[in-house]
Order: C-alpha cells, then structure tokens, then sequence
C-alpha cells in the first residue's frame, strides 16, 4: 500500500445563521465524519463559524479561465438586469 | 469532615485529572500520526489544560488558604496529587493513546453531564463548559476506536493490547469514598455507580461495534485518592513542576 | 496561443495586480519556484512546533502553558494552510513531505538551533515570529491567489503570537535578577538567527529580479530585514535588553539602525544540515511520520470498508 495522507475534502463554513457557506479551505481526511472533525478544528478555532460542509474534492467540477470569455462577457451588456439601470422620479417611495 | 475540605479535595480530583491527562496528550505535539490530528489532539489537551485551570482556581477559593491555581498545579508533590492512576499513564503508541482517552473521556462524560446538575453553582457552571468540550473529545476519541479496532490487522491488535493494558485502571474511577458520600447527601456530586452503568454500556457498545473484545483483566489498581500514583507520575511532574520551582520569587 | 503569447499575458496580468490562480497558464519556472517556495515555507511551520513544542510541558504556569499550545496549534495549522495551497500547484502533500524527509526540501535555518530555557519561547515569538511576519505580510501582496490567501490568514492569526513572544519577554526583562539574565540570554542566542533566517543580502541571492517581476518576491531580503531591525531595536530598549551587536547605531539622517557583519558562513553551513538541531529536528519528523503510517492506513482501509457497505445497503 502506499502511503497516503488521505483524500483532500474542500471546507465550506457558515460564519452566522441567516448567510451562506462559504468555502475557507480544506483538509486532508479518511472519511467525511473526519473531515468534519478536521475542518472544525483548523478553520473554526477562533470561533469562525456555526455550521461546516465538507465536499471531496475531486467531486468538485470547476469552469475553466479559457471559459471565462465565453461565460461571463455575455452578461455585461445587460444592465438592464440591475436595478440602477431604471431612473425613478425623486419622491417615488418603496421602489 | 467539613463540607469546605469535602469540596476542596473532590475539585482536586477532577482538576488534577484534567490536568494530568492534558499534559499527556500535549506530547503528542508535533509527534501525531497526521498533521490533521496533531491539530486535534492540541485541541483537545487545550481544553484539559482550561478545565483544569478552572477547578484549580476554585479549589484555591475554596481552600481559601491563598493558594492560586498555580500553587496547586506546580507546588504539590506527587502524593498530594489526586488524578486517576488511568490519567497518568503514558502515551505509548497512538492506539494505546486512544485507548486511553476513550475510556477516560466516556467516564468524563457520563460524570460531567451529572455534575451539572451540580448544587454548588461554580461546579455547575464549570459542568456545562466542560460537558460540550468532553462531547466532541469522546466523539473524536470513539471515531478512532472504530478506525483502528475495525481497520486493519495491525491497528486491530494494537488497539486490544492497548485496551487490555490499561483496562486494570478503569474501576478506580468508580471507587467511592467518604468525600464522595458527604458530598453526594449534600446534591454537589453524583453516586459513581450510576456513572459506572452508563459507562459500561457505552464502552462495551463501542467496543462490540469495534470488534474488539472486552479485556479480561480482573486484578485492579486503585490509589490515587490517597495520593498512592504509579511511578510514571513523578517524571511526570519533575518535568512540568521544574521552572516554577527553580524560580521560587517568579512572575511569569 | 502559443508560449511566447502566454507569457506576455501573464505578465500583464501580474503587472495589473490581478491574481493569478491554480487553472491560469504559468510559466514552469514560476510553478516550480512557488513550490519550492511555498512547501519550504510549510515545512517551516511544521519543524517549526519542535523547538517550541519542547516547552509545552515545562511551561512555568498555566496561563502560558495554554497559550503556547494554542500558538504550537496554530503553526500546524499554518503548516496546513500553506500545504493545502501548495497542493494547488499540482503536487500533493505526500511527495512534499517525502522531500522533507529525503531532506531534499529545505525549511527555515532558524529552526535548527536549540531551545534552552523558557525565555526561549519568548524569544521565538518576539523575534522569530516578528521578522516572519515582516516578510509574510511582503508576500501577502504577491501573485499567487491561493498563496497570497494563505498568508492574509496566517499574518492575522501570528501577531498573537508576536505579542505573547514579547510579553513573556517584558515580564522576564521586568522580573528577578535571574529572569532578566534569562531573558538576555535568549536575545543573545536569538538575535543573529533571526536577523539571518530573512535570507542572504541580496548581492548573493540569485534571479531576484525575475521573482520580483512575477511578484513571487516582493522585496529583497536586506530592506525586509532592515526594517525588522528598526522595529525592533527599540522594542528591545523599551524593556531594557540590550541587542547583542557593539556597531549597532542608530544613523540619524535615515532613521535606520546600522548592523554588524552577519556571520553567512554559520548560515550556509545550518542551510546545509550543520547546525546544533538539524539531524534532530529531521528524526522527529521522519519518526513521527514512519509511526503515524499504521494509523493512516488503518483509517484508510476502515473508510474502504464502510463505503463498501454503503453500497451494499
């Protein structure tokens, strides 16, 4: 067998209720409970946080930077899509 | 007996414990198995050290005889130390360290979840910080019990030796005096032979679950409310005791 | 786009202040460079909690006791920032550690000298840790996104460490006549090491200008290790220890302590594996890695079991 230091898990952490996780990092664990462990105790030990998801992370799927052209620019010629793109008379409330 | 040196001497234990079983667990600094578990571990033995610090500093109130918690961790000798014999004990290998502090913490578990139920208010509160830290020790420590007694052949076999090593210590903890039962008719501490059922269950599920075998050993060692400890304690404290002693005017 | 191209695009991308991150192109050199870099700088960390680690159990109350195992823990897990990051690059943490321990991998000098007495401990951390975090808080602004991530991190959490380095050097400096002999001592012994461990003066430290460029260097070692020396100086005076250097003056006109000869022979011969600490430091490592092996494999081989299961069920 050869040696290992375990699979990578990809760490995920909710700072306060109400906002999402968001990733910090990950650690090196053999099985999910461990990683949850593991998580805890490097990414949360100045009370960093109150829920952890841990993914594996070769069951992570990414775009890649040659995608990015392709992806994204689309979406920059539709300002219309904020809503400072719309000019509201002053003394209009709750728009 | 007065209620004062009932209290003292029973912070005593717990603290002592805490405090020696962290010191144990400390070595594994930088030594662990895994980087991942040499973080753990730290963790762990931090909050041994803090409840330590916390029983410590309440049993010098108590005492009120102007011993802070630093007198009573650096300046007492082996005898005056109270921890159980199973605190003590050295780390060995990684198994045998898991062996350990899964039987200690199953025991602090049980104990503690009890103790906050506590009548005197300090132990209480103590009680309830430390049950949430002990909570997650005993799930780290049953993961590991589980790994390595389900693993492989190898950590299988180490894992029921370091079972079987240690398994003489366990009844101490269970030994009752008449600290206990002043403070027990007194609603601050819990009778230890409830403690005991709930820990044998605990144990003997995790270990069947393990597929480890429940050791044997019927001869037991008991004597650490008496100060009597194994030899492993004086190294022990030679070492943490040394620059607190060698610098008797010190403040650090 | 072929290499040439690639390349002018990565300059200017570094040149623009953007990141550049694990799927971007790079040049082999740059990806090289950061990894020997990066996985020095991790295993760092890790030989690092060795010489501290050291005092954990002879900590002289428990206040420090618990505050030099919270600080040992975080170095490991600086250590696991840093490998983590390293492992972007694609290299994973095992044929890192395998360099360590082949010691075909490098990691600080400065860890390689002994820890003699508590006021060790201060020392570390006021010097050591001070003139680390002069040169991580440079690389923080690098190119390398998950690198530069690391460090905003790590630079966050070592100035605790920083200040519990001088505090415990204060109460010695302000303690016993014994204490603060201690605490002079340890200046003695630290001071050049650490004034070292930033590296050798630039006139002989080679392809500085091409890391500069790629923003894999940030600042050449002698300006870092200028203005730990000024920061210093007059932390040491502050509490009365005196920086163990006779030519040390300050120079009016720029504000900026001139130094005595740095010994680089000692450095060069601890860099090669001759100082007090090395063949120690590396046995601890390789010990505790070779004693650990059962222990992965056991959790391997049990996780293997219970996924087996899952699929049964």
């Amino acid at each position: 067998m050869t040696d290992s230091q375990w699979p990578v898990w990809e760490v995920f952490v909710q700072a306060n209720p109400g906002i999402s996780h968001k990733h910090v990092g990950n650690v090196h664990a053999a099985d999910a409970e461990m990683a949850i462990q593991n998580a805890r105790d490097v990414y949360t030990r100045r009370s960093e946080g109150i829920s952890i998801w841990v993914v594996p992370a070769n069951n992570i799927s990414a775009s890649s930077p040659e995608d990015q052209g392709a992806f994204f620019e689309p979406s920059n010629d539709k300002p219309y899509r904020h809503p400072t793109f719309y000019k509201i008379p002053e003394g209009v409330k709750y728009l | 007996m007065t209620l004062q040196e009932a209290k003292f001497e029973y912070l005593l234990r717990l603290g002592d414990s805490s405090l020696i079983i962290g010191h144990r667990l400390s070595e594994w600094c930088g030594h662990g198995p895994i980087l991942e578990e040499d973080i753990a571990l730290i963790n762990i033995a931090l909050d041994f050290v803090g409840n330590a610090t916390s029983l410590l500093t309440y049993a010098g109130q108590v005492e009120s005889k102007g011993r802070d918690e630093d007198a009573l961790a650096f300046m007492r000798g082996e005898r005056e130390y109270r921890n159980l014999l199973i605190t003590e004990q050295p780390n060995g290998d990684y198994a045998n360290t898991i062996a350990r502090q899964f039987l200690f913490d199953t025991y602090m578990f049980f104990l503690y979840e009890e103790l906050k139920n506590s009548k005197d208010e300090t132990i209480a509160a103590i009680a309830v910080k430390t049950h949430k830290e002990i909570t997650y020790h005993l799930r780290h420590t049953s993961e590991w019990m589980l790994r390595l007694g389900d693993g492989t052949a190898e950590s299988h076999e180490r894992l029921q030796n370091g079972l079987n090593d240690l398994w003489m210590f366990t009844s101490e903890m269970f030994e009752m005096d008449e600290v206990d039962a002043f403070l027990i008719k007194e609603g601050i501490v819990p009778d230890l032979n409830k403690i005991k059922a709930n820990w044998e269950k605990r144990v003997f599920e995790v270990l069947a679950e393990a597929t480890l075998q429940i050791p044997t050993t019927t001869f037991k060692q008991k004597g650490s409310k008496e100060g009597k400890h194994s030899e492993h304690l004086g190294f022990l404290l030679a070492e943490m005791q040394y620059v607190h002693r060698a610098y008797p005017r010190a403040k650090w | 786009m072929d290499d040439a191209k690639q390349l002018e695009a990565f300059e200017a991308k570094i040149a623009s202040g953007a990141k550049i991150e694990p799927k971007d192109w790079m040049p082999e050199a740059y990806r090289k460079q950061l990894i020997r870099m990066m996985s020095q700088h991790a295993h760092s960390e890790i030989v690092g909690m060795l010489p501290e680690g050291n005092w954990i159990t002879r900590a002289p109350n428990l206040r420090r006791k618990a505050i030099l195992l919270a600080k040992v823990q975080d170095e490991a897990g600086h250590g696991l920032y840093l490998y983590s990051a390293t492992e972007t690059l694609g290299i994973d943490r095992s044929e890192l550690l395998a360099q360590l321990h082949t010691g075909k991998a490098k990691y600080s000098s400065i860890f390689n000298y002994p820890t003699l007495t508590w006021a060790d401990i201060g020392a570390i951390g006021w010097l050591v840790d001070g003139a680390a975090i002069m040169n991580q808080t440079a690389l923080a602004r690098g190119s390398y996104g998950p690198y530069c991530r690391a460090m905003v991190r790590i630079c966050k959490e070592e100035s605790f460490h920083n200040r519990q380095g001088y505090e415990i050097m204060m109460h010695l400096a302000q303690g016993t006549p014994e204490q603060k002999a201690l605490a002079q001592d340890a200046l003695n012994r630290w001071w050049w090491p650490s004034i070292m461990m930033l590296g050798p003066s630039d006139d002989q430290s080679p392809n500085s200008d091409q890391l500069m460029r790629w923003k894999v260097k940030m600042e050449s070692n002698d300006a870092i290790r200028q203005r730990f020396i000024d920061r210093t100086v007059p932390q040491a005076d502050f509490i009365g220890l005196t920086i163990p250097d006779k030519d040390m003056k300050l120079d009016e006109k720029t504000g900026s302590y001139t130094h005595g000869p740095i010994n680089w022979d000692e450095f060069f011969e601890v860099i090669k594996g001759n100082g007090p600490c090395n063949a120690n430091r590396l046995k601890a490592r390789v010990d505790a890695d070779k004693k650990g092996a059962w222990v992965r494999e056991a959790a391997t081989a049990y996780a293997a079991k219970r996924s087996k299961e899952k699929l049964v069920a």
